[in-house]
């Protein structure tokens, strides 16, 4: 068997520990030992953007790095963004009204690319919304309700000045 | 989709990084940015015996002047790239090219040198590399040499930098003259990579006339080109008198693509032409503004 190396990083606030080979993945060390399962894998090639997550603050896909690269950095999951279990966060509060979900799997990696979006681009254009938005394939909704949310979004976190 | 068992490395310096490459040779690949060579790995197209993280070696990271240009380190992400004020000041294609490459999130991760090195013929920043006859800066255990791009890009992802190599730095020099730079492709989709691509630049002598052109094309051929013809057509004419969708059609004669599923060659040569023609308009432009203003 291959060498298991000690892996710890801060996720959610929190610091985890593991171990895992080399080329275990950060999005399936974030599933199997850290239990988030909120980090969803589609196509584990970089394409669909379901496995986004933030590392140090930037949005990456869980999938194309290993666990052992994110040793000693903070990960933020999708489970990690709302401030407490009462509340979401108001991109999650924004996809609800705006029906910016059906089935869901691809929700936890537009929530996240989105919150990263906004922290970079307040307030954003039709048009800076779907080209922010195009590394996040959806195959339920046709999008029209994601860029919505996005917009209410917007929104909501420029007028309480939350970033 | 799992990639097969590796032995891990993380050097910390250009010298143990060339120290691993020398002992393991073709069994150790670097891994940069992650975003072409992971998948690659994942769906086992691919396996090395050795990965040689490059992501904590600091000396790669960073845009530095350069005697006029700049230099980047090859771990410069391309976000970093993108949001640099000397890149956009000196070396405005590829602040121009930038956000074409994927989303932003790939962007996040992903490296001006892993582009380069990885040299997909489809890819932006290599055809920009080519247009504007930047540096490679190699490194190995035997030492550091340099490679001009045109001696670069050797054929569709192979380059000039050997297994037991590591591509160090870019070089690019600022065009000291007035210039119009402009670059734009198309694509399916938002960060879909190209069916064709063009990066153009246009200098003129103090008197309004061309005296250098720059022309990349992508996505039109097994490695990144230069659309000689169209520069030759260019030399020597005043900007006002250059018709750009005329001089952009003879784009057709330098490219050599290929067909697949997402368009022919004849849909390629067509359309990729009409794009230089479109791109080399902007570019014009470009120089007649800045004309004007200075
Ligand atoms: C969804 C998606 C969309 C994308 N769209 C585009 C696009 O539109 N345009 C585009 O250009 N790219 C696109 N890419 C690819 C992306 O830009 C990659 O980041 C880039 O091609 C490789 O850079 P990297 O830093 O990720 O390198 P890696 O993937 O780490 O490495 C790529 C190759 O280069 C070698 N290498 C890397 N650095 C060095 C070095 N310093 N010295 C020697 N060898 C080195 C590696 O060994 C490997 O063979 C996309 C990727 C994804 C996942
Ligand atoms: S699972 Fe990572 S991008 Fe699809
Ligand atoms: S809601 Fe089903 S894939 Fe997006």
């Amino acid at each position: 068997m291959a060498d298991q190396i000690p892996l710890s990083m801060t996720v959610n606030g929190q610091t985890r520990r593991g171990l895992g080979e080399a080329r275990l993945t950060l999005a399936d060390f974030l599933r199997e030992q850290a239990h988030c399962t909120g980090v969803h894998l589609g196509c584990e090639h970089g394409v669909c953007g379901s496995c986004t997550v933030l590392m140090d603050g930037e949005a990456v896909r869980s999938c194309l790095l290993f666990a052992v690269q994110a040793d000693g950095a903070g990960i933020t999951t999708v489970e990690g963004l709302a401030p407490d279990d009462e509340t979401l966060h108001p991109v999650q509060e924004a996809f609800r009204d705006c029906h910016g979900l059906q089935c869901g799997f691809c929700t936890p990696g537009f929530v996240v690319s989105v919150a990263a979006f906004l922290e970079a681009n307040p307030d954003p254009s039709d048009e800076e919304i779907r080209h922010g938005i195009s590394g996040n394939l959806c195959r339920c909704t046709g999008y029209q309700g994601i860029v919505a949310a996005t917009r209410q979004a917007a929104a909501v976190m420029k007028g309480s000045g939350q970033s | 989709m799992k990639p097969a068992p590796f032995e891990y490395h993380a050097p910390e310096t250009v010298a143990d990084v060339v120290g691993l490459l020398a002992e393991h040779g073709d069994d150790a690949k670097p891994l940069a940015g992650g975003q072409s060579l992971v998948p690659l790995l994942a769906m086992r197209l691919t396996r090395f015996e050795h990965i040689v993280d490059l992501n904590r070696v600091d000396e790669l990271f960073g845009v530095s002047l350069d005697n006029g240009g700049i230099s980047i380190g090859a771990m410069t992400r391309q976000a970093a790239v993108e949001t640099d004020t000397a890149v956009a000041d000196r070396v405005p294609l590829l602040h121009l090219a930038t956000p074409h490459i994927g989303h932003f999130q790939i962007r996040n991760r992903g490296t001006i040198g892993g582009s380069i090195a990885h040299a997909d013929p489809a890819s932006e920043y290599p055809a920009v590399m080519l247009a504007l006859d930047g540096v490679a800066e190699i490194a190995s255990a035997s030492g550091f040499r340099e490679a001009p791009a045109a001696e670069f890009f050797e054929s569709t992802f192979m380059t000039a930098v050997a297994p037991d190599e590591l591509l160090v730095a870019l070089r690019f020099s600022a065009w000291d003259q007035p210039a119009g730079f402009a670059f734009d492709e198309i694509a399916r989709r938002s960060g879909d990579f190209a069916l064709a691509g063009a990066a153009v630049g246009i200098g003129t002598d103090a008197a309004g006339r061309i005296n250098r052109a720059a022309v990349g094309m992508l996505g039109v051929g097994p490695t990144p080109l230069r659309a000689s013809s169209v520069e030759a057509a260019l030399m020597g004419l005043a900007t006002s008198d250059a018709d750009p969708a005329e001089i952009g059609r003879l784009a057709a004669e330098d490219m050599d693509p290929i067909g697949d599923v997402h368009a022919s060659v004849e849909y390629r040569r067509r359309a990729g032409s009409t794009l230089v023609g479109r791109v080399l308009a902007n570019a014009l432009a470009q120089v007649n503004t800045e004309a004007g203003n200075g």
